[in-house]
């Protein structure tokens, strides 16, 4: 599955989609999702909770491990998708768009990701 | 350099999209697709499995019987020609080295088959113990490429390939057979808790073989499977893994697997390697339980994992550990494996497991947790 070339990608295998109204949706790269194997149970943040760029917010489970959700930017969570908590497959089977996680207002502006393109060479893809 | 080995199928699971993952310095595949469908058509359809990273080793002379009697906590001498058993090869301190299936092949020959991560070890200590008898211990890993058909649609699958009597073939047996054409042993063994047969055939032949395989099952729904479901299928069996369940740190008795110690042996006037601490250790499970091997079920959706401690569930207590868990494709709902002090073991205990922090409540049940319909 490509990388779409809208959104933007951190380092740790989230996208992050363009800002509307100052809030963005975030999600787990196809890339990350098939390394994981099947998830089995996911953890989102609380809507109203600050997330800081780099460190985790929740936590994905698969058959074979656990991986910390990070998230991408600074900011607070306005919204968690709860059809993923509920059938935790969407982020394997539709990670770019029912799969998505949550929605965050930037503090500010992201810093440090990457495009589409260049997430492509991090991931050797 | 990688000196990481790939098997005679390297190609094949390359060219099925398998996503591969180093397994005791093998290549091997994790997953071909979803590992959950994999589980799934196991227990429902048929699977195909390479497991030619496991160690073979034959044992072969007149003494061939009596020096893996030695050798192991198991009689092996007795076994009639064509069966197979479970067993274990023990440290002098009574510490498992390993858990292997043995074949008797011949009147002076046997196939001991190690867990691919132990065959060296295995390997090194039948050969030191190997002296006086007279019996040669061979490595024949690089003889075999060993491919596993696993589901209730085996046996119909095989049956297409073959003349030999599957019928007539019970669980725990070998015979040598022509299966599509190929020289294999076939026997009636397995790790995912279903009928099913893994045939040792000549690396040369593997890739036609699986073809085969693959050509006869499509229809049947067999698909191939990697070690990801492999795990799954065995925890939900209640079958014990190396490395998880077992260990040098523990006997057979701790083990709760004591059954496979036979004190009574025909051969070497009873004598053999891990004897005298076997038996202490087997007084002792006598006099005082150690901790026993228990299944878990979660009523939720976090999975208690290796090493995590099993807590009583009024004041976080430890009172065990976590030695395998994963969430059941077949119970859909997460289940693991633990050591639990015997005062918490029995089925329906109420417990709890550390996860990262949080006391989830688990119960105890008595493995397997899974048993197919006979």
């Amino acid at each position: 599955m490509s990388n779409p070339q809208h959104l933007q990608y951190s380092k740790e295998h989230e996208w992050l989609t363009a800002a509307e109204d100052g809030v963005s949706t975030v999600g787990i790269t196809a890339f990350a999702a098939d390394a994981l194997g099947d998830v089995v149970y996911v953890q989102l943040p609380e809507v109203g909770q600050a997330v800081t760029a780099g460190e985790s917010c929740g936590e994905l489970e698969s058959t074979k491990s656990v991986s910390d959700l990070y998230s991408p930017v600074d900011g607070e969570v306005t919204e968690v998708n709860q059809a993923v908590v509920d059938d935790p497959a969407l982020v394997n089977s539709a990670p770019f768009e029912d799969g998505w996680l949550f929605k965050v207002r930037l503090a500010g502006a992201p810093e440090g990701l990457l495009s589409a393109d260049e997430y492509a060479a991090h991931t050797g893809n | 350099m990688s000196t990481t080995r790939r098997t005679a199928l390297d190609a094949r699971h390359r060219a099925l999209g398998a996503t591969m993952t180093d397994f005791a310095g093998w290549d091997m595949p994790l997953r071909y697709g979803s590992e959950r469908e994999e589980h799934n058509a196991v227990r429902t359809r048929a699977g195909l499995f390479d497991l030619s990273h496991m160690g073979e080793i034959a044992v072969a002379g007149p003494q061939a019987g009596a020096l893996l009697d030695h050798a192991l906590v198991g009689s092996l001498s007795p076994l009639a020609v064509g069966r197979a058993r479970y067993t274990m090869i023990c440290r002098e301190d009574g510490g498992i080295l390993d858990d292997l299936i043995v074949y008797r092949t011949g009147d002076e020959e046997y196939l001991v088959v190690a867990n691919a991560s132990n065959a060296q070890t295995v390997l090194d200590a039948l050969t030191e113990r190997a002296a006086g008898f007279d019996a040669e211990v061979r490595d024949d890993r690089d003889a075999y490429a060993l491919i596993a058909v696993q589901g209730p649609e085996a046996a119909g699958i095989l049956s297409g390939l073959t003349g030999a009597d599957l019928d007539g073939l019970k669980y725990y047996a070998s015979l040598p057979a022509t299966v599509a054409g190929i020289e294999a042993l076939v026997a009636r063994t397995g790790y995912t808790g279903e009928d099913g047969f893994e045939l040792f055939v000549d690396p040369a032949s593997a890739e036609a073989l699986w073809d085969a395989l693959t050509e006869a099952g499509r229809e049947a729904g067999l698909v191939p499977c990697g070690l990801a479901c492999r795990d799954t299928l065995r925890l939900e069996a209640g079958m014990p893994l190396y490395g998880h369940e077992l260990s040098t740190e523990l006997t057979p008795f701790d083990a709760g697997l004591g059954r496979v110690v036979k004190f009574e042996k025909t051969a070497n006037e009873g004598r053999f390697v891990g004897r005298a601490a076997l038996e202490a250790a087997a007084e002792q499970a006598a006099a005082e339980p150690p901790r026993v091997l228990v299944g878990l079920v979660s009523p939720g959706r976090r999975v208690p994992r290796a090493g995590y401690s099993v807590v009583t569930a009024e004041d976080g207590a430890v009172i065990g550990s976590v030695t395998s868990g994963a969430p059941s494709p077949t119970l859909g709902k997460p289940i693991a494996m633990a050591y639990v002090d015997a005062a918490h073991a029995a089925a329906g205990t109420q417990v709890a497991v550390d996860i990262r922090g949080s006391r989830e409540p688990v119960e105890v049940v008595a493995l397997p947790f899974y048993k197919r319909a006979r």
